[in-house]
């Protein structure tokens, strides 16, 4: 192969992967859904409904984690953070009224903001790494959730609850899916179109260079932590409508999929590069997953399997591919 | 004060050393007459499979990757042995190792060959066996689980009624990595891939080779910790051993390992598991509930790892 060719072959990969980054994970979902619908023909707009009720306190996992990430870092509490909202929530919401409810929202809201910051304060000034500070502070979040709810308990009012379920819009648009958007978009959009969005993308691609350009790294990532708490927050809250009670173990899942959902959804675990689009779907799919299992009636405790079986792939075959581009 | 300071620089193991007594001190003081030669004994016992395990998360920190499967590795090979005990102790504890074989060739062609980020490889392979143990043991409810006695002896033994048994496994392994890290070409090869991967590359090191046995080592160790524990407890479950992740990580960075590599080694991470083993056995004496202690426990491996990274910046 002459050197031209192999150019040209490299650049119309380059535009496939590119077409592929933004198209591929609406396709992926689409594919999955109609090849569940194929397995399963009974699947409807309320197994619709069921998949993105299931998969929101995910998708706000993975939007926390996906936030994190792109300023450079990794969130390993994440899971723990959820933890403590959906215990929080579930407790200050036992006896409340509705619109008591929403308002002790924000409370949970702003403990998660409060968490996000400790975390990106740990981060920031004690130089101890990513992982190792936030697989700590995670500890420390799990001890809080179970000194506010020691066992699952709690509750919040029926209508709370009922708020992610059914579909008032349209029938092929349940609610939990409006929530999803609507949630992410206001933690989202904020922060890509404003100039903090600009500071985390840049911490992330290269912390010298943006350091050098007058960025104050330290902060954005701060920033980054902070919105990922109230991500959490959400997701938490999520985590109570969906359950109907308080759990304090029950985040240990998120983390991991979070994870697993940002690598899926395309987010560089290098930081600086992907949005948010992805790693939601790539929640979707998570949840799909197991939810065609119990179709295919295969025991749905292969479920843990098949997540980390994709994740591998995921990342293996992205490797195999960077491995084959430096050969050429 | 300075003087010191600039000495303790210089000799972070004093440091360390220093920090294990002020905690001993510390349980003393909290409850009068506990550090008796008995306790010392219980702690080193208690020490040993978090030391093991954390051996390997030395190594593989020491290229400048983490892995996050060793606890997942562990409870699987506690649990294959206690679930195979019945076909005899070798099969039993040859099973239990070949899941740190098997999850150590998938982190070192993962990481090694197709180069993907260690965290995310080993999260993917913790969660894969984590699933995988799910599935198993749906399918052995029938069969009644129990630990051999040698793994029994091996974990919660002692010679003379003072000297644990899994503090010879312990001295063997630690023996063998010190060695390893200070005299031979591969524990030097550990710094170098570490220090600088591209240097290495260019000077001839097949990166690759490196990589590979470090993360099959690390898995291999991660099982033998995982013997250990099931031994202590004599009863295997799903979780078993999930509350060593934490500690094998914190061990190593208060040890001085640097997590970015090239940087650090054994001797600190001894130390680490036992001042960690001795803050939990502190935590414990004293009268708090157990989420207090969790907090407690985290925020004091903060402030310990801040505290160690300030002082050799």
């Amino acid at each position: 192969m002459t050197d031209a060719s192999a150019r040209n072959t490299g650049s119309s990969w380059r535009t496939l992967a590119r077409a592929g980054r933004f198209l591929g994970m609406p396709l992926l979902l689409a594919a999955s859904l109609a090849a569940t619908i194929a397995v399963h023909p009974d699947f409807g707009s309320f197994e619709i409904q069921s998949l993105a009720l299931g998969a929101l306190p995910l998708a706000l996992a993975a939007a926390a984690q996906a936030i994190v990430v792109i300023s450079g870092g990794i969130d390993l509490s994440i899971g723990s953070m959820i933890a403590v909202s959906n215990v929080l929530s579930a407790s200050l919401m036992q006896h409340a009224t509705f619109s008591q409810s929403l308002a002790l929202s924000i409370v949970v809201l702003i403990a998660g903001a409060g968490q996000g910051l400790l975390n990106g304060l740990v981060v920031a000034f004690s130089r101890i790494p990513d992982v190792v500070a936030t697989l700590t502070t995670g500890f420390i979040w799990g001890g809080v959730a179970l000194l506010i709810l020691e066992r699952p308990g709690g509750g919040a009012p029926a209508a709370y609850l009922n708020i992610g379920a059914g579909a008032d819009f349209w029938p092929w648009l349940p609610n939990a899916l409006v929530m999803m958007i609507v949630a992410i978009a206001a933690i989202w959009l904020p922060i890509r179109l404003s100039r903090i969005g600009l500071l985390i993308y840049a911490a992330g691609s290269d912390p010298v260079a943006a350091f050098r350009s007058g960025v104050d790294v330290m902060r954005a990532r701060t920033i980054a932590y902070v919105f990922s708490g109230i991500a959490c927050a959400v997701g938490g809250m999520a985590l109570t409508m969906t359950t109907g009670i308080g759990a304090p173990l029950a985040g240990a899942y998120y983390t991991l999929s979070s994870v697993a959902a940002v690598v899926i959804g395309g987010v560089s675990l290098a930081g600086g590069r992907g949005g948010m689009v992805g790693p939601v779907i790539a929640a979707l799919l998570l949840t799909l997953a197991p939810m065609v299992l119990v179709f295919l009636g295969i025991d749905p405790n292969y479920g843990q399997v098949i997540q980390g079986t994709l994740i591998v792939m995921v990342v293996m075959i992205a490797g195999f591919f960077a491995f084959l581009q430096e050969r050429k | 004060m300075r003087l010191v300071l600039s000495f303790l620089r210089g000799h972070t193991i004093y440091a360390l050393i220093l920090l294990l007594a002020v905690f001993v001190v510390g349980v003393e003081i909290v409850r009068p007459s506990t550090v008796t030669p008995l306790w010392a004994s219980n702690t080193i016992l208690f020490a040993a499979p978090l030391a093991i395990m954390a051996g390997g998360q030395t190594l593989v920190m020491l290229t400048g990757g983490i892995d996050l499967s060793v606890a997942s590795v562990a409870t699987g090979a506690a649990y294959l042995l206690a679930t195979n005990a019945s076909s005899g102790a070798a099969p039993a504890i040859g099973l239990a190792l070949l899941v740190g074989v098997i999850v150590g060739l998938i982190n070192g062609i993962g990481v090694a060959l197709l180069r993907v980020q260690p965290l995310v490889m080993t999260l993917g392979t913790g969660l894969m066996t984590g699933g995988v143990l799910i599935v198993y043991s749906q399918h052995m409810m029938a069969s009644q689980p129990h630990v051999p006695d040698i793994i029994q002896t091996l974990g919660a033994g002692r010679v003379f009624g003072l000297v644990p048994i899994d503090l010879f496994l312990w001295v063997v392994i630690a023996a063998l990595i010190l060695f390893g890290l200070q005299r031979t070409g591969f524990g030097r090869l550990l710094y170098a891939v570490g220090d600088n991967r591209e240097a290495c590359h260019l000077a001839g090191v097949r990166v690759w080779r490196v990589l590979f046995a470090n993360y099959l080592l690390c898995a291999i160790l991660a099982a033998i910790a995982g013997l250990v524990v099931v031994g202590g407890t004599n009863a295997a479950d799903l979780s078993l051993a999930d509350s060593y992740l934490l500690p094998s990580v914190a061990c190593v960075v208060i040890g001085g390992t640097s997590i970015f590599g090239g940087r650090g080694g054994y001797a600190g991470t001894i130390i680490g598991a036992l001042i960690l083993t001795v803050l939990t056995g502190l935590l414990t004496l004293l009268d708090i509930s157990e989420p207090i202690k969790q907090i407690l426990y985290g925020a004091i491996i903060l402030s310990l790892a801040a505290a160690y990274a300030r002082l050799t910046e």
